[in-house]
């Protein structure tokens, strides 16, 4: 068929070519799909041998980004793919084989015991207010009653006559989850007065409203508080929130950094697991204000 | 056959582009109801509407779906922007060009052309840090859909100003000059000539506007609380379509992502209805 359009145009004895319009596009578009395809199996070639996958939690991410640059350079023509969107996705991805390793910032549920976890890091979550707040301590029932509106005023706990704008997480991450199960709530009980995503929203959030309460990391807590940024971070049943105390275990509220695998591991992906729980990045976990435990 | 061959190049390729637009629009929409339709099945379309909140992450016989409160924050907060923003920007395009001095209106031009190039993400930070807690010195939380009306006002107020200005530079000259000749002041000019004369303009620009603020999404996400609940004082956080799904869609597994989902194919929803909205006023009234 595309023969018999394009081969010429007969005007007044001159041959004139035409282009052939038709057979170039189906060979334009055969050309495409071949790439496509190329680009396929190249690809699933490569993730045998040169690509690690790790998809999970939003808090682990940044951390192992800069660990896997390390290990990149380390390993040349590895490539470590690091994606988060929550614990959850770690776990799920890790089942479904659509990642070599999961990142879980909790430990793993009793429903999820066919996974291995190598925990790499501790992180704490702690309560902040506002620098001016004259409030220093909150006991876990008054935390539990502000959070659930039974009290909403600072004059009930010991501080000024203002109302407590209460600082939650959006539903799905597992600082939530920490929290949530740490003081026995269920989400649904609490009244929130702003709902915030990550730390840095939490911590802005609270800067600037003095009568603020919320809870993020202790990390990025300690670092900004110790940055002038007008925080303050609250003691947990009498224990003062510091990254010493989250690396002691001491500190109540402080949760695992776990890489999560499927029964067995080989070749790369193994590698990069003993690299990441090996002392060589306690400099890589500092900086990104988590707890290191190989001392 | 006489044809020149560039010609049925440029027809098909012209036909090419039209079809892959539509066909772009089609498969959004299609993919919307693809992912959304697994919680249409699990929770049905009424609980999105009964429900007694949004707590989507339990599963879809324990958690709950009340979407009412989002669309209700969505439609308030661009309400309220496009009933400031339209007479700010409308206005500052008519100073603009009918009575600001030459070497001011290009000064003006190009800072409204500035306001338009900054990222939104910019807006939510300065949201963030001076006007929310300002406005919490003055009645807390501070976090409220006051500052999402104030944020998306500062938002697509140079949007308005600017298309509003492009409306008039189309204006044909022989009107302004037949005005003048009539020995019509400058205000009566504006009123009874050029207004008239540019009102499907005008329309078009209060639309792109609006579009823009429904659209918007981390400005909003960082100003206005995201508590879900619906609202009745303008001090009170709310959350906005927008808003919701950039918050949970990374964290979201199955039901919850569904659910996600349904609530883009509402944000879809009531973007078609301002189109065809626009498209009936502009046949019956504008042109008719």
């Amino acid at each position: 068929m595309p023969g018999s359009h394009g081969n010429v145009c007969v005007e007044g004895g001159i041959v004139i070519p035409r282009p052939p319009l038709l057979r170039t596009t189906t060979l334009f578009a055969l050309t495409l799909l071949c790439f496509v395809f190329l680009g396929c199996s190249s690809n699933d070639a490569d993730k045998n041998k040169k690509q690690i996958v790790l998809t999970g939690s939003s808090t682990v991410a940044p951390l192992i980004g800069e660990i896997a640059k390390q290990f990149e350079a380390q390993h040349p023509g590895v490539r470590v793919d690091v994606q988060s969107g929550g614990s959850s996705r770690g776990v799920a991805d890790t089942r479904r084989e659509l990642a070599d390793i999961g990142m879980v910032s909790r430990d793993l549920k009793t429903g999820e015991q066919d996974l291995t976890a190598f925990t790499i890091a501790r992180d704490g979550i702690c309560v902040i207010v506002h620098r001016d707040n004259p409030v220093t301590s909150l006991t876990d029932d008054q935390i539990v009653a502000i959070y659930t509106d039974r009290i909403n005023n600072w004059k009930e706990v010991g501080g000024s006559d203002a109302p407590i704008t209460v600082v939650n997480k959006a539903e799905g991450r597992s600082t939530l989850e920490l929290f949530v199960s740490h003081f026995n709530l269920d989400n649904a009980q609490i009244k929130a007065d702003a709902v915030i995503g990550d730390n840095e929203q939490g911590i802005k959030t609270v800067a600037g409203n003095p009568n603020a309460i919320g809870y993020v990391s202790v990390g990025t807590a300690e670092y900004d508080a110790t940055h002038d940024v007008a925080i303050k971070l609250l003691p947990l049943a009498g224990i003062a929130a510091s990254i010493e105390n989250v690396r002691a275990g001491t500190f109540p509220l402080s949760r695992p950094l776990n890489l999560v695998v499927t029964s067995e591991t080989t070749g790369i992906v193994e590698e990069f697991i003993a690299f990441a729980c090996s002392r060589d990045v306690n400099e890589i976990i500092l900086e990104q204000y988590f707890v290191p435990l190989s001392q | 056959m006489s044809r020149f061959p560039s010609d049925t190049i440029l027809v098909w390729l012209l036909r090419g582009c039209g079809l892959l637009t539509g066909a772009i629009t089609v498969l959004i929409v299609g993919f919307l109801i693809w992912e959304s339709s697994p919680a249409f099945r699990d929770v049905g379309v009424q609980r999105f509407a009964s429900d007694s909140s949004w707590h989507p992450s339990a599963g879809p016989t324990k958690g709950q779906f009340n979407l009412v409160p989002m669309i209700a924050a969505t439609s308030l907060a661009t309400a309220g922007a496009v009933l400031l923003a339209a007479p700010l920007g409308i206005g500052s395009a008519v100073f603009a060009h009918f009575y600001a001095p030459r070497r001011l209106r290009r000064a003006y031009g190009k800072m409204i052309e500035l306001l338009a190039g900054i990222p939104s993400v910019v807006y939510g930070l300065w949201g963030l840090v001076v006007l929310v807690p300002l406005i919490s010195r003055w009645h807390p939380p501070g976090t409220s859909l006051l500052s999402a009306i104030i944020i998306l006002t500062i938002m697509i107020l140079p949007t308005i100003a600017l298309l509003v200005g492009a409306a008039f530079d189309n204006l044909p000259s022989e009107y302004l000059r037949a005005s003048a000749a009539l020995g019509l002041s400058r205000g009566r000019t504006v009123t009874s000539v050029v207004f008239p004369a540019v009102r499907s303009g005008l329309f078009t620009a209060v639309l792109l506007g609006t579009g823009r603020a429904i659209g918007e999404t981390m400005a909003v996400l960082m100003v206005a609380g995201n508590v879900v609940q619906n609202p009745t004082r303008i001090f009170q956080p709310v959350r906005t379509i927008t808003a919701n799904i950039a918050l949970e869609m990374a964290y979201a597994m199955d039901g919850h992502r569904s659910a996600l989902f349904v609530s883009g194919l509402l944000l879809m929803a009531m973007v078609i209805v301002l189109a065809g909205f626009a498209e009936w006023v502009s046949r019956g009234r504008i042109h008719g």
